[in-house]
C-alpha cells in the first residue's frame, strides 16, 4: 500500500496515464524500482512526466510518508480498493485516490449535494439549512465543499438533523480550509460523517483544486441541488459537471430582482427542476416524511405565542435584512420600544442580527 | 551692585518648575556667558538680550556678563528666558533698584527692537508662582488674560522691556494691560459662564452642527444622548454618507458644562501647546478632537523628545473623535488601548515620566466593509474575507473599550428634504444630559468616579444592583448572545446610564434590554 501511495501522490500525471502505468507494471512497486531505461520506452509519458517519478522516487521515504498519513486518522482509498464509492467510479474522469478522515458515504443511502455561492443572502442561508434538516432527518446524506456561505449552512442544517455529512475539500483532508469552519470540521466528524479530498494530505488549498473537487462532489450524489448562485457563480461549474455525469440538477428559486438567485431562475428556464420543498424529493424516493410546516404557516403560529408589541416587530421583519430605524420607521414605536422588543425577539430567539442592528427572521 | 537674581519658570510637561536667574556684571574682557544646563534657544538668547536692552535706549558697558540658570540639574528649554534675563542684567547695571524685583516672577520673550513677545505655559507658571507664594507676575502683554485666571496673583502684562523696568518699580505703565488685569477681576467676569458668548472650545471655532440638522438617524441621536449622559465610548457604523461624522460633531453640542476646577486643567493643557485664544483664555466648553487617521502615534498620546501632550490630551474632558476607524494604523488604535482604561497617559524618558491627563469620551466611525454597502448584498462588492479582515483591522482588546455600537443607515429621501417633524435641538439634549450627569455626581460623591462609563467591576456591585427578573435576563443574554465578561460590565453600565436618563433609581429589565442593543458587534454578525 505505500507504493500506491507514493503513486498516488505524484503530481502532474493524469489519472488515466496513472493506471495505464500500473496495468503495465502490474504493480506501484515495480514502478517505484523500474529501471530509467525501461521508463523510456513507454511512449504515452512525455519527457516531463518521466522527470516527475523519477524525482518522486529521490524524495522522501515512502513508508514514513505513509505511516505519517495513518497516524493523521486519514485513509488511503485508491480506485481499485472495495472501499471506493461505485458511485464515484461511474464519472469519466474518477480520482486515482480518495484520502478520507472519518467515513466514506453509505453506499445505501441517498445522497444530496447542497451547493451555492459563498456570498449569500439569508435566504439563501434559511434554505439550504431548512433543506439539509429535512433532508437528513429522513437518513438522507447531505455532501458539499465545507466553504464558507451555503456550503457550511447545508453541512450545518444537516448536523441540526442529527444526521450524517461529508465534505469534499480542496485542500488535504487534513487542513481545515476556510479555517473558521474549524468547528464545523469536528462536528462532521464527530457525527459519523467524513472529510474527502482528492489531494494528499497536506495540501494548501490552491485556487485550481476546487473546480476538480466540485466533479467529486457531484459524482458523489445522487441529486445536486443548487440553493443561490449568483450569474458567474463557481457552483454553475458545478452543475455543469453534474449534468455531465448525469446527476438530476435541482435549483431554488429566488426573487427575480436578486443578482444572487440569478444563476438559480436561469438554470430552471434551462430545464432544471424546481426546488420547492424537500418533501417532493423524497417523494420521489418513495421516502415517507412528516409534514414540514410552510414557513407562511410558521410565521402564523410562531406569531400567536407573542404579545402584541413583539407581534408588531415580528410580522414586519423577513429574510431581507431591515435595519432598526426602517422597524422603528414602519411601527411608529419610539426607538427605546423597537430596540427592547428586537432584544426580547432575539433572546427568544426568533429573529437574528446578522450585521450590527440589521435582523432578519430566525424561525 | 554687580550681582543680581530674578524668579523665572521652565514648563516641564505640564508642570511649571521655578528657575533662579542669576546675573552677575563686573569689569572684565567684554564677554557674555550663560551657564545652567541650557538648550540651544535659551543659549541664543545672549545676542537678542543684548541687542533689545541697547535698542530700548539703556547703556550696555563693556563689561564681563555671566548669566547662571540655577537648578542647574535642570534642562532650561524655550525662549520665555529673554526677559528675565535682560531685567536682571538691567539690574546689575542698577538701571532697576535692586529691592524691586523681590516675590516677583518674569517670563517673556524679547525681539531685538525690545518689545515682549507671548510665551506658551503662562498658566501653569502663574499657578506654580501662586502656590509658592508670590505675589507679582511680569508677563508679555499678550498672554496678561491668561495669566489673570489665576485670582490670588497681581499680574502685569507688559509691551516692551522698558514697560517691564517701570513696572518692576510699581510706576504704571502705559495703562492698557494693566487696566484690562484690572477690570477683569473688579466685574468678576468668571463668575459668570453663561456671559460668555461663543466660548473656546479647543476645536476650531467653525461652527458645530446642531442636531436639529441631522435628518433621521433616529437610532444614533438615542445612542448618542446615552454615551454622553454617561460619558460612554461609542461606535458608528454605517455606509459613506450616511451622516456619522456629522452626528459625532453635533455631538460636540450636546456635552455637559464643565465646572471651573476642569475648565482650570484643561487650559492649563492648551496653556502648554500655546494654544490658548487671548480673547477667550478660559476653556469654558469641552473640547471636541477629530484627528485624521493619517495620525502618528505620538501625535495621539503626546511624546517627542521633550514630552507634548498629545490630541488624547487635548481631549481631556471632552470628545476624541477618530474618523474611519479600521484606517489608522493599527499600532496607533493599539496605544490608545491603556489611557481608555487609566484615564491618563504615561510617557518614560530616560530623565523622566510625564504624566498627561486623557480623560477623555471616544466617539469612532467606520463603514461596515470597504465598500460600506454590506449588508445589503446587491450592492456590497466585497468578498466575504474583505468584510473579515476590514473589521480584523480593529483588535478585539480595542472594540472591548467601546461601551455603545449604533448603526447609522443610509437616510432615505423624506428624511432628507425634511418633510417630516422637525428633529428635537442639541439644547434640549443637553439640558437632559446635565441633569443625569448631575445624578452621577451626586451618586458618586466621595469618590473618584466622575460618571458612569468610570464604573469598575467591582463597583457595579454597589451600585449596579440588578433585581431578580434582571437576573435572569442577563443569564439568558450571555449564553444566547455569548457575551464575554467586559462585554456583560459594559452593558450593565450602559443600562445604569439608561436608567438614569429616565430618573430611576434601579436598572429595570427594559434598559437592560435597551443597553443589549447597543453592544459591540461580534465578529459572528461579520462571518460569512
Amino acid at each position: 500500500m505505500e507504493y500506491e501511495y507514493w503513486l498516488a501522490c505524484i503530481q502532474g500525471i493524469s489519472v488515466q496515464k496513472k493506471i495505464f502505468l500500473k496495468e503495465c507494471m502490474k504493480t506501484a512497486e515495480a514502478i517505484y524500482y523500474i529501471e530509467e531505461t525501461q521508463l523510456q520506452k513507454f511512449e504515452f509519458l512525455n519527457e516531463q512526466e518521466r522527470n516527475k517519478i523519477i524525482q518522486a522516487k529521490r524524495s522522501g521515504s515512502v513508508s514514513s510518508d505513509y505511516q505519517a498519513m495513518c497516524e493523521k486518522g486519514i485513509r488511503f482509498i485508491p480506485y481499485f480498493s472495495p472501499d471506493y464509492p461505485a458511485r464515484l467510479k461511474e464519472i469519466p474522469d474518477y480520482p486515482y485516490a480518495l484520502y478520507v478522515k472519518g467515513n466514506l458515504p453509505d453506499a445505501r443511502a441517498k445522497k444530496v449535494a447542497v451547493i451555492g455561492a459563498r456570498r449569500c443572502t439569508p435566504y439563501g442561508e434559511k434554505y439550504a439549512v431548512d433543506f439539509a434538516k429535512a433532508l437528513a432527518g429522513c437518513g438522507v446524506e447531505i455532501i458539499s465543499g465545507m466553504a464558507r456561505g451555503i456550503d457550511g449552512m447545508g453541512h450545518r442544517g444537516a448536523l441540526m438533523a442529527g444526521g450524517r455529512t461529508y465534505a469534499v475539500l480542496g485542500s488535504g483532508a487534513d487542513v481545515c480550509y476556510p479555517r473558521e469552519h474549524i468547528g464545523l470540521y469536528v462536528d462532521i466528524l464527530e457525527q459519523g460523517g467524513g472529510i474527502l479530498s482528492e489531494q494528499p494530505p497536506g495540501t494548501a488549498p490552491l485556487r485550481h483544486h476546487f473546480p476538480a473537487r466540485n466533479r467529486i462532489i457531484s459524482g458523489l450524489s445522487d441529486v445536486v441541488l443548487v440553493m443561490e448562485a449568483g450569474r458567474k457563480s463557481g457552483s454553475l461549474i458545478t452543475v455543469d459537471m453534474a449534468l455531465e455525469q448525469g446527476r438530476d440538477v435541482y435549483a431554488l428559486p429566488g426573487p427575480v430582482n436578486s443578482s444572487l438567485s440569478d444563476g438559480c431562475n436561469r438554470l430552471i428556464r434551462q430545464g432544471a427542476g424546481l426546488l420547492l420543498s424537500p418533501e417532493e424529493l423524497l417523494e420521489e424516493w418513495g421516502i415517507k416524511s412528516e409534514g414540514f410546516a410552510r414557513d407562511g404557516e410558521k410565521k402564523v403560529k410562531n406569531q400567536k405565542m407573542l404579545e402584541s408589541a413583539e407581534k408588531l416587530v415580528y410580522s414586519c421583519l423577513g429574510l431581507n435584512p431591515k435595519n432598526a430605524d426602517q422597524i422603528v420607521r414602519e411601527t411608529k414605536l419610539c426607538v427605546r420600544e423597537v430596540m427592547e422588543l428586537l432584544v426580547s425577539l432575539e433572546l427568544q430567539g426568533y429573529i437574528r442580527e446578522i450585521s450590527k442592528n440589521y435582523y432578519v427572521i430566525s424561525r | 551692585m554687580s550681582f543680581s537674581t530674578i524668579l523665572s519658570a521652565v514648563i516641564e510637561g505640564l508642570q511649571a518648575e521655578l528657575i533662579h536667574v542669576e546675573a552677575d556684571v563686573s569689569n572684565g574682557l567684554p564677554v557674555f556667558h550663560m551657564v545652567g544646563y541650557l538648550s540651544s534657544e535659551v543659549r541664543e538668547a545672549g545676542e537678542r538680550v543684548r541687542t533689545a536692552i541697547k535698542n530700548s535706549g539703556y547703556e550696555y558697558p563693556a563689561k564681563r556678563t555671566v548669566i547662571n540658570l540655577s537648578p542647574a540639574a535642570l534642562r532650561k528649554r524655550g525662549a520665555s528666558f529673554d526677559l528675565p534675563i535682560a531685567v536682571a542684567i538691567l539690574v546689575s547695571l542698577g538701571q532697576i533698584p535692586p529691592g524691586s524685583m523681590k516675590e516677583c516672577l518674569v517670563v517673556g520673550e524679547l525681539s531685538l527692537s525690545g518689545h515682549v513677545k507671548k510665551v506658551p505655559g503662562i498658566l501653569p507658571i502663574v499657578m506654580e508662582a501662586a502656590k509658592q507664594g508670590i505675589t507679582r507676575c511680569i508677563i508679555p502683554g499678550e498672554n496678561v488674560s491668561e495669566g489673570a485666571l489665576v485670582k490670588e496673583m497681581t499680574v502685569i502684562g507688559v509691551k516692551t522691556l522698558r514697560e517691564a523696568a517701570e513696572a518692576l518699580q510699581g510706576r504704571a505703565c502705559t495703562g492698557k494691560t494693566e487696566g484690562r488685569r484690572q477690570g477683569q477681576k473688579g466685574s468678576g467676569e468668571q463668575k459668570n459662564p453663561e456671559d460668555l458668548p461663543g466660548e473656546n472650545s479647543g476645536a476650531e471655532e467653525a461652527d458645530l452642527p446642531d442636531f436639529s440638522e441631522l435628518r433621521g438617524q433616529e437610532h444614533v441621536r438615542r445612542a448618542a444622548e446615552i454615551a454622553v449622559a454617561g460619558g460612554h465610548n461609542m461606535l458608528m457604523i454605517g455606509p459613506p454618507g450616511s451622516g456619522k461624522s456629522m452626528a459625532a460633531r453635533c455631538i460636540a453640542g450636546i456635552l455637559p458644562p464643565l465646572d471651573e476646577k476642569e475648565s482650570m486643567e484643561i487650559t492649563k493643557i492648551y496653556s502648554v501647546l500655546g494654544l490658548v485664544n487671548e480673547e477667550r483664555p478660559l476653556i469654558r466648553k469641552r473640547p471636541f478632537r477629530e484627528v485624521h487617521h493619517t495620525a502618528t502615534r505620538a501625535a495621539l498620546t503626546g511624546g517627542g523628545a521633550v514630552p507634548r501632550p498629545g490630541e488624547i490630551s487635548l481631549a481631556h474632558g471632552g470628545v476624541l473623535f477618530l474618523d474611519e476607524l479600521p484606517e489608522f494604523r493599527k499600532n496607533v488604535l493599539e496605544v490608545l488601548r491603556q489611557p481608555l482604561e487609566e484615564r491618563c497617559v504615561q510617557i518614560s524618558r530616560t530623565y523622566g515620566n510625564y504624566r498627561f491627563p486623557a480623560n477623555f469620551m471616544l466617539v469612532a466611525a467606520m463603514n461596515p466593509c470597504p465598500c460600506g454597502c454590506y449588508p445589503d448584498l446587491e450592492k456590497c462588492t466585497c468578498t466575504p474575507l474583505q468584510i473579515r479582515m476590514y473589521l480584523g483591522k480593529i483588535s478585539r482588546p480595542f472594540l472591548d473599550r467601546i461601551d455603545l455600537c449604533a448603526e447609522a443607515p443610509r437616510v432615505d429621501y423624506r428624511s432628507l428634504t425634511g418633510s417630516g417633524t422637525p428633529e428635537e435641538c442639541s439644547a434640549e439634549i443637553r439640558k437632559r444630559i446635565t441633569k443625569v450627569r448631575k445624578i452621577q455626581a451626586d451618586r458618586y460623591r466621595g469618590t473618584d468616579i466622575q460618571n458612569n462609563a468610570m464604573l469598575r467591576a467591582k463597583d457595579l456591585k454597589r451600585w449596579c444592583r440588578l433585581d431578580g427578573q434582571g437576573e435572569r435576563l442577563m443569564e439568558q443574554a450571555y449564553s444566547v448572545m455569548g457575551l464575554t465578561a467586559r462585554g456583560y460590565h459594559r452593558i450593565i453600565k450602559t443600562a445604569r446610564t439608561i436608567a438614569d436618563l429616565e430618573g430611576e433609581e434601579n436598572i429595570g429589565t427594559d434598559h437592560l434590554k435597551e443597553a443589549l442593543s447597543y453592544r459591540m458587534v461580534d465578529e459572528k454578525y461579520w462571518r460569512r
